[in-house]
């Protein structure tokens, strides 16, 4: 039984399938995140696919500030990804709403709204960064077994 | 009974093998042609195993029962192929698995699941015919549907069948839905509305509908065998060949629109079968 765990956690940390939404970034964390599915960076070595479908994704990379606006944009694509899923808030604006975190239409970083599994700082974070992150989100879905 | 059993076991086990290598080794080889190093071979598996673990989420009871009758008409022609059952049964056997794809698509409410389907449709439209006239070039050939007779045939049907070597080929690239003809769904997020005709099949649904794409995948593989006769490198290398020229296509074209794809096959397609069914007769 804890073998068949086991290798059911390994199935799910070789596929993440990722699915990439700018809640209202700047780009400049867009253009780092699709620095990774370059030849440079290329993260489909470990599996990693961009999907266009919330349906299908395992792991959720967001960017950008959080305002009324998008925020239901947010949920809702959060709310249609199967589980077991992850959640990685790129950039300073990301994290917490970074230099416009005080501005009237911000609610904030992405936590603001939905549960956020990891952290990825910089503005905007190196690619090598943001691979760091994902995988630190999927040791979190191999150790959690079910993830959230 | 148990002869028949193995068989069968054997047949499933082969299909599984030749659709995931070859799943794999496009994603390497595509990978390789883009100057990256690409995922393991066996990545298509890990896929499957994952999605057929995630959350259920069913649109509805239709779109299951499409998905577990999509795989189960791959399976099932895939099986009679490899038992060299009749040619034209596991024609419409596969047709019947390609239909409901398409029906369950239909089933959800999405808008872009609707459009993949109606593209999933074109493309049928595109292939079916190419396919039909394949098999009955093969019978005015040898005088037979049954495989037996065509896996049998002594002589070398690619010689007589050149064209229609050529158009199985274009037939293997709207199955495989690759590019120019990857309008139904494609495997990259950048040119894709959504998912296409696969939007709304999700977590185990998808996995059904993957390892279904595998086993029609190898069947029309399989096809290419029946072109070179028993104990020849021909049948390991011709489907080997068509794979690769598909693969190269993929990597070398980007997407046409319906009516290119439709201009194509009818066009050309029919139009090299058709020079092929008169030269023979």
């Amino acid at each position: 039984m804890r073998a068949l765990r086991r290798f059911i956690d390994r199935m799910r940390a070789k596929s993440p399938w990722l699915l990439h939404f700018d809640c209202g970034s700047c780009n400049g964390c867009d253009i780092e995140i699709l620095a990774c599915l370059t030849p440079l960076y290329d993260v489909e070595r470990f599996g990693v696919v961009h999907q266009g479908n919330p349906l299908h994704a395992d792991l959720l990379v967001a960017s950008g500030t959080v305002n009324p606006r998008n925020r239901k944009v947010l949920e809702n694509l959060y709310a249609q990804m199967p589980a077991p899923k992850v959640v990685v808030a790129v950039g300073a604006c990301g994290l917490s709403g970074g230099v416009f975190r005080d501005a009237y239409n911000v609610v904030g970083g992405i936590d603001r709204v939905i549960p956020v599994d990891v952290y990825v700082p910089g503005c905007p974070p190196r690619p090598e960064a943001i691979i760091d992150g994902v995988v630190l989100g999927l040791q979190k879905i191999a150790r959690g077994g079910e993830g959230r | 009974m148990t002869a028949g059993a193995l068989f069968v076991i054997v047949a499933l086990a082969a299909g599984l093998g030749i659709g995931v290598i070859s799943a794999g080794f496009d994603r390497i080889l595509t990978a390789r042609l883009q100057s990256r190093v690409g995922p393991p071979l066996l990545q298509p598996v890990y896929d499957v195993v994952k999605l057929a673990l995630k959350e259920p989420l069913i649109v509805n009871a239709w779109q299951a029962f499409c998905a577990c009758t999509t795989l189960a008409a791959a399976i099932l022609a895939w099986v009679l192929f490899f038992l060299q059952s009749d040619l034209l049964l596991v024609f419409f056997v596969q047709a019947v698995g390609a239909v409901f794809l398409v029906v369950g698509a239909l089933a959800a409410a999405s808008p872009y699941s609707h459009i993949g389907a109606h593209r999933e449709l074109l493309q049928m439209l595109a292939y079916e015919p190419l396919l039909i006239l394949v098999f009955i070039g093969m019978y005015l050939e040898t005088g037979s549907f049954r495989l037996e007779a065509l896996f049998a045939w002594p002589k070398p049907l690619l010689l007589r069948l050149p064209f229609l070597f050529l158009v199985l080929a274009f037939a293997l690239i709207v199955k495989m839905r690759k590019s120019p003809f990857d309008l139904s769904s494609c495997h990259h997020a950048h040119q894709e509305l959504v998912r296409g005709v696969l939007t709304d099949y999700s977590g185990p649904l998808l996995a059904l509908a993957e390892v279904a794409h595998w086993f029609e995948v190898a069947l029309i593989l399989g096809l290419f065998t029946l072109f070179w006769p028993d104990g020849g490198v021909g049948r390991f290398l011709l489907p080997v060949a068509a794979w690769l020229g598909v693969i190269a296509v993929d990597n070398l074209t980007s997407r046409a629109n319906w009516r290119w794809m439709l201009g194509c096959a009818w066009g050309l397609g029919l139009g090299l079968a058709i020079v092929n069914l008169v030269w023979i007769r």
